[in-house]
């Protein structure tokens, strides 16, 4: 018999698997960014295009699109995995099924997380704010895409065993999100006035210390009854 | 070192299993020949631990698997209707991934076990390119490779032709040659000639 490989080692693998995946199909993972992109250029479009007014309305534009963007996002989390028997094999691999989970969620985040956290900045400008506000606006979506991909995580993990669990993710998921909502489009509004956005950011930290702490194991447990 | 005993399942208003019971020694396959719809595949993810019964107990070497998950998980290898393979994954990609989990990486064993199974050629092929047999006999390698004890197939030969079927005797009876056991739930029996190899016709009867 041989010795099993370490938690880290399988962790490093799921995320090289799904980065490998996603090179080679790119359309999953830019799909939602090319969402957001979109949402947050309408804006201008749908209202009146005056920069003061745009300004304004920039937090609120940019985080009800990160977070409908990552909504969209998140059927991909397990859904495939759950589909192919790959998560069956993960819960038998004798490997912690939280740590793997979680590695899942981490990779699935640097996949589409991070490029909102990225694309953020832009739309930011695009839509009148000053460019002293891109480091807050990214370190903002930064902190709030993790808790949303580890909010998602639990979503995606209670409707792994229904057909059609998309809208029920939105459902689950967009109520869990508010405070990550509150507190990211407060930094944003505050980097964008060029006013100290610290209490905020530090708010979205803890959050997202909060669900890489309890959201694993939620999100774990949820896959497991939905593997039955 | 496989026991199970009085395992009672329900499915909804459904009692799928009604006091299963079964022993499997090492050097023993035990195959499955129910009829459709009366609980092979639940059965067989009950004792993988996929899939908690309403009461009974299955025990692994005289330890319960539920409460010793890490040391059953080492010694088995659960082979289901879904075969776990990435479509947009080569052979060998997938092989590394899915061996990387449970144990170090092995080229020059993954090539022989390639062989064996005559998918060598295949090695460096996208599976979304190979046919639903070539497949399966992918995921047959990867059992293999995994190098546990106790193998729990779910119809391993379905959709594979009298060559791939002989090849799924084979990689048993080389199983059970070295004190290896297999669950196996099949519509056809398998002349597995090395070994101890049972049949069990009924749910009803213990095996």
């Amino acid at each position: 018999m041989t010795s099993r490989p370490s938690l880290y080692a399988a962790a490093l693998l799921i995320l090289q698997r799904d980065l490998r995946l996603a090179v080679r199909r790119p359309g999953e993972w830019l799909q939602p960014v090319a969402f957001f992109i979109c949402v947050t250029l309408l804006f201008p479009l749908a209202l009146d295009p005056a920069p003061e007014r745009l300004r304004q309305l920039a937090p609120a534009a940019l985080w009800i699109a990160a977070l409908l963007s990552s909504v969209l996002a998140i059927d991909f989390l397990f859904r495939e995995d759950g589909r192919d028997g790959t998560l069956e094999q993960f819960a038998l691999s004798g490997q912690s099924f939280t740590g793997l989970v979680l590695a899942k969620t981490l990779t699935h985040w640097l996949l589409t997380g991070l490029p909102l956290a990225v694309a953020a900045p832009l739309a930011a400008v695009a839509l009148g704010a000053p460019t002293a506000a891109i480091p807050g606006v990214l370190l903002a979506l930064l902190l709030g895409s993790i808790s949303l991909s580890l909010l998602g995580s639990i979503g995606a993990g209670l409707t792994l065993g229904l057909r059609r669990g998309g809208t029920l993710v939105s459902l689950i998921v967009l109520p869990l999100a508010i405070p990550a909502l509150v507190f990211g489009a407060q930094a944003t509004d505050l980097a964008i006035r060029s006013e100290p956005a610290a209490a905020p950011l530090y708010l979205l930290a803890a959050l997202a210390v909060l669900g890489l702490t309890l959201a694993p194991v939620a999100s774990a447990a949820a896959v497991r009854i939905g593997l039955e | 070192m496989l026991e199970v005993s009085g395992l009672h399942l329900w499915r909804g208003d459904r009692h799928v299993l009604k006091g299963v019971s079964l022993r499997l020694q090492a050097g023993e396959a035990l195959q499955m020949l129910w009829p459709n719809g009366v609980g092979k595949t639940s059965l067989l993810r009950v004792v993988a631990g996929l899939l908690p019964a309403e009461s009974g107990s299955v025990q692994w070497n005289g330890q319960s698997t539920t409460t010793h998950v890490e040391a059953f998980a080492h010694d088995l290898a659960y082979l289901g209707h879904d075969l776990a393979l990435k479509a947009d994954l080569t052979v060998a990609e997938n092989l590394r991934y899915a061996l990387g989990l449970r144990r170090a990486w092995n080229a020059g064993l993954v090539r022989t076990t390639l062989q064996q199974l005559g998918i060598d050629p295949l090695a460096d092929r996208l599976v979304r390119q190979l046919s639903a047999g070539q497949q399966r006999r992918v995921a047959l390698a990867r059992l293999t490779l995994w190098d546990a004890r106790l193998w729990l197939l779910d119809e391993p030969a379905a959709n594979l032709d009298a060559t791939g079927q002989a090849q799924v005797v084979a990689v048993i009876e080389q199983h059970l040659a070295v004190g290896g056991c297999v669950l196996l739930s099949t519509h056809q029996a398998l002349p597995v000639q090395q070994g101890i190899n049972r049949l069990w016709h009924l749910p009803q009867e213990t095996a």
